[in-house]
């Protein structure tokens, strides 16, 4: 697969990116660069501090010390609106939707700064046909159509997963973080989700947190492995399940229990 | 092609008979109730109901809309009509100012004092927002009896409304004038705050309110979003206080202070605020409350209060959000299933409330009324507050009430279930 | 040297009485994320209970039953009001206790009427305790410093000392461990709703004869409370104390000491307009200290969020 970039310019790029609470490291020195249009996994045993990176990439924690850069940008003292509107986007592995609102609504608000409404309060929003249009069009994508006039709040949790990734790439920001997209859910609910998130994130840079190594080995482009806030492997999906360190720190024991 | 009309299904002619109906059926009330009310008290009320509409309305943006509880509020709508008064007072310049703009004036000074207040209140929303509300707003109460100038001390300032320039030959020495004057900026009002709630700041208040975080994944600051809805209700109140210096011609210092503050919330509540009219309704009944209970009884407050209690443990929508309730049942055809069990409860429900009333209204008359004065009177009923008789007749009628009630609210609930269950063979 | 001694004295038990509020009400806060609105009504209702006992059994057994029956009664409204309108989030949470407060405010009024009781300090502290200068300190002021001080020490030891402390003080940052542990929180939540509560009973036990027990004493000291822990950030039981502290001597020795803006002003340099009624400025050039003591707290919160928005010692993720 092609890891490199079209541009020359990495879609993100961490350099030596730590993070303590405390006097606990919990992020210690990452560096990986993920290339324009990757679809990046990044597992590891519990603990090891997945969403803390996530949330560091995002802006919702500040690193220690470290740098993040979206397509060469320094993202220091971003806040979280700043950094997606320079096109990086996220999910969140506990559900976060705005429940009270319809789910209609919930994808109409997750289009309305990259559309260029910004804080306008001269636009009458059902005058837009092309929101309406285009939030329609992600239902349908996300397969809720059907669901359209329901609070969100009353979906099953699937489809409030579903919903979730729906907000997430509404924005139409090239780089799609998904934290544990399928977690706590049945089989056929995952491979929906797989469906949905191979459609969805199509041309786009997808770089994901999950468990569930079905779903990493038939998605991802590359695997990052984290262990311990170190990032003790990365390459290809063949690459990092031949290498010894890896087998010995996490995966052989995940592998194990799979069969 | 079946793909095109789907889509275009979606969006919404600009102009359809069910969203201007209410707002025809408001204009066309507003414009027929002083010949129905037309006695000088009927337009004083209304008159009074109209400019704690567009205030309750201006409110609720921040309390339903954008999840901002505020304690301090009547600040906003304060200052805007004392500035108004103010303005009445500048004898050139009003004089050539016709009066139905004031109110404009009075919504920029509001709008100006919300954009500095904001500018450090809607960093936080919740808890923080809330307690920077009470002491903003008490700081500026307090200051009224500090700068006398603009505040005019403890006695207020006061100015006169017909020294305006005439508008079309109309002076507004008449209530009735006023009432118009007042029946147009109330729909003005309320028409624009609708339409704000519609915009996409509007909207993202409400997402905001849900949940700030995911709003700022969405690249919306939740912090400009709160102030912009702040600064925007700081306006209406504003309107609202201009409406209230040209019907009164006075402003003092219960415009500002905890009270009036407490009061919008407690009718914003009771009308409902998850939903725009509820505020109409709340402030509508709270001053019918007020006028037609307080001249009944003392104890009005304490009988609001209790209604107010009541509904924040049992019915957080309010009255609106109850209305509401009954749109399943409608949509099902299924009202009339409601009917009977609704006469069972409520009739012995309001003989309970009655009785608990008159116990309350008697032990209050035998604990302080003068020495000597033991005749009272309610429900066109005079006898003697310290004869045992009335005691028991009263009790006696609370707990059947309450008996009766109790008795029948089991009946109620089923048939509360039953309305809302769609019939066998209709498809949900 | 001397009235700086005696203002200090006032000071110190303005913000004792302050520091009794905000603790009780701060402990409930970081607890359960509820502001408690009605918790001056609380220290009214102290006060009134105190009364009323007072008539029939005197002043100290009233000192000692109107608390604990304030702290019952917290309970009680936090098991079967607040418990319930918990499930529908902290703003209905904050309007219950701003309409409890309400109701609090009318049954007082309903029960003992509009105008102040006469409720005043027992005959026994009748007393000057020792005089500054010409200045008399009576004994009651020194008993109620006593009185504070022992509360809270006694508070400190129970928190720092006693495994209900610990368990308090660690369901203060981790509730959801705390319950994972298998201690009973909602237990927990009302016994410290009910601590707190009487908390602000003892206060106003103690209050009631120094600043009249009448139907509005719970407003009058209600806003200033929640301005000390906004001012000492919310959560912090060190912060409740700096600020009440801080306002308990600001007021007072902007009361005291009569400074006058127009000293100020001049001393900077302006000339005072003549005649002064005409001038724009007349009210800031009028203002002097006794006058603007009341609203410092307010003045000084606002300063304070301008330039550290989370308070004194709040913690930014509160």
């Amino acid at each position: 697969m092609n890891a490199m970039t079209k541009t020359g310019v990495a879609a993100l790029k961490l350099d030596d990116l730590r993070k303590n609470f405390g006097k606990s490291e919990i992020i210690r020195g990452i560096d990986l660069e993920i290339g324009d249009g990757e679809r990046h996994a990044v597992i590891g045993p519990n603990g090891a501090g997945k969403s803390t990176l996530f949330n560091l990439i995002t802006g919702r924690f500040p690193p220690t010390s470290g740098k993040v850069y979206l397509h060469g940008q320094d993202l220091a003292g971003k806040a979280p609106y700043e950094i997606n509107r320079m096109g990086l986007s996220r999910s969140f592995q506990i559900t976060n939707i705005f429940p009270k609102m319809t789910v209609f609504e919930n994808v109409r608000c997750s289009l309305l700064w990259s559309e260029g409404y910004r804080y306008s309060f001269w636009n009458i929003v059902n005058r837009a046909q092309h929101l309406t249009e285009e939030a329609d069009r992600i239902l349908e994508q996300i397969n809720l159509t059907e669901r359209r006039e329901l609070p969100a709040g009353v979906l099953s949790y699937a489809e409030q997963r579903a919903l979730e990734i729906g907000i997430t790439m509404a924005g139409g920001a090239d780089v799609i973080m998904l934290d544990e997209p399928t977690a706590g859910m049945s089989h056929s609910e995952t491979d929906y989700i797989v469906d949905l998130i191979r459609k969805v994130t199509e041309k786009k840079t997808l770089i994901m947190v999950e468990h569930d190594m079905g779903v990493v080995f038939g998605l991802a482009d590359r695997i990052s492995v984290l262990v311990y806030g170190e990032i003790i492997a990365t390459g290809k999906p063949e690459e990092v399940r031949a290498n010894a360190r890896v087998q010995e720190a996490y995966l052989g024991a995940a592998l194990e229990a799979e069969h | 092609m079946t793909d095109l009309t789907q889509k275009t299904a979606h969006v919404p002619p600009a102009v359809t008979l069910g969203n201007t109906l209410p707002w025809i059926l408001s204009i066309a009330f507003l414009a027929i109730a002083p010949q129905i009310f037309s006695s000088n008290s009927a337009i004083t009320i209304m008159n009074q109901m109209g400019i704690t509409i567009v205030f309750a309305l201006a409110y609720n943006m921040l309390l339903g809309q954008g999840g901002m509880l505020s304690f301090g509020h009547a600040v906003y709508m304060g200052v805007g009509g004392f500035a108004c008064v103010h303005i009445m007072n500048m004898e050139t310049f009003f004089s050539y100012l016709p009066l139905p703009f004031l109110p404009i004036f009075g919504g920029v000074v509001g709008m100006l004092l919300a954009v500095i207040v904001g500018s450090f209140s809607t960093r936080r929303a919740g808890t923080v927002f809330a307690m920077i509300s009470l002491g903003v707003g008490e700081l500026i109460a307090a200051c009224s009896v500090i700068i006398v100038v603009f505040f005019g001390g403890e006695e207020g300032i006061s100015g006169d409304r017909t020294y305006g320039m005439p508008f079309f030959g109309i002076e507004f020495l008449q209530h009735i004038e006023v009432y118009y004057l007042t029946a147009f900026w109330l729909l003005l009002s309320a028409f624009l705050m609708f339409m704000f709630s519609r915009t996409p700041v509007g909207r993202m208040a409400n997402a905001v309110r849900d949940n700030p975080e995911r709003a700022e994944f969405l690249g919306y600051s939740s912090r400009w979003v709160r102030f912009y809805s702040f600064v925007a209700s700081g306006f209406f109140c504003g309107i609202a206080g201009g409406l209230f210096a040209i019907n009164y011609e006075i402003l003092t210092e219960e415009n500002l202070n905890l009270a009036t503050s407490g009061g919008i919330l407690l009718m914003t509540f009771l009308g409902g605020a998850g939903f725009f009219f509820g505020p109409v309704i709340g402030a509508v009944v709270f001053i019918l409350l007020q006028t037609v209970l307080g001249l009944q009884t003392d104890l009005w407050a304490l009988y609001v209060g209790a209604l107010f209690l009541a509904t924040v443990m049992f019915f957080p929508g309010g009255f609106a959000g109850l209305l509401m309730m009954h749109v399943t049942p409608i949509r099902l055809g299924k009202m009339h299933v409601l009917y009977v069990p609704y006469l069972k409860t409520f009739i012995p429900g309001i003989l309970a409330v009655l009785g608990i009333c008159s116990v309350i209204e008697i032990v209050f008359h035998a604990r302080h009324a003068p020495l000597g004065d033991e005749d009272m009177t309610i429900f066109w009923t005079t006898f003697n507050s310290h004869s045992i008789v009335a005691w028991i007749v009263a009790i006696a009628i609370a707990v059947i009430g309450v008996w009766l009630t109790k008795k029948a609210a089991p009946g109620l609930v089923e048939a509360w279930h039953e309305a809302n269950t769609p019939d066998k063979g209709a498809s949900a | 040297m001397d009235l700086v001694l005696v203002n200090l004295i006032d000071g110190l038990v303005t913000g004792l009485l302050l520091f009794m509020l905000s603790a009780g009400l701060t402990l409930i806060f970081s607890m359960m994320g509820v502001l408690n609105f009605a918790h001056a009504s609380f220290y009214m209702l102290g006060a009134y209970f105190a009364y009323q006992i007072s008539v029939y059994l005197g002043f100290w057994v009233g000192l000692l039953l109107a608390p604990p029956l304030v702290g019952v009664l917290g309970a009680l409204v936090e098991r079967y009001g607040l418990r319930r309108v918990h499930q529908y989030g902290h703003v209905p949470e904050l309007i219950f206790t701003f309409g409890l407060a309400l109701m609090i405010e009318e049954l007082v009024q309903f029960i003992w009427g509009r105008n102040a009781v006469n409720y005043v300090s027992p005959e026994i502290l009748n007393f000057t305790a020792f005089s500054i200068a010409g200045n008399a300190i009576p004994a009651y002021k020194v008993f109620m410093i006593f009185i504070s001080l022992g509360i809270f020490i006694a508070l400190l030891y129970v928190l720092t000392k006693t495994r209900v402390g610990m368990i308090i003080q660690a369901a203060l940052s981790y509730p959801r461990t705390v319950e994972a542990l298998g201690h009973n929180v909602p237990l927990i939540f009302m016994g410290v709703f009910g601590v707190g509560t009487a908390l602000a009973g003892v206060a106003g036990v103690i209050a009631g004869p120094v600043l009249s027990t009448f139907p509005g004493m719970a407003i009058v000291l209600g806003s200033i409370v929640f301005v000390t822990i906004v001012i000492g950030g919310l959560g912090s039981l060190g912060g409740a104390l700096v600020a009440s502290l801080l306002i308990g001597w600001l007021t007072t020795f902007a009361k005291a000491y009569n400074i006058r803006m127009e000293d100020i002003l001049t001393g900077v340099g302006f000339s005072k307009p003549e005649p002064i009624w005409d001038s724009m400025w007349q009210d800031l050039w009028t203002i002097t200290s006794p006058q603007i003591a009341d609203i410092l707290p307010y003045l000084l919160m606002v300063l304070i969020l301008v330039f550290r928005p989370y308070g004194l010692f709040g913690k930014r993720d509160a």
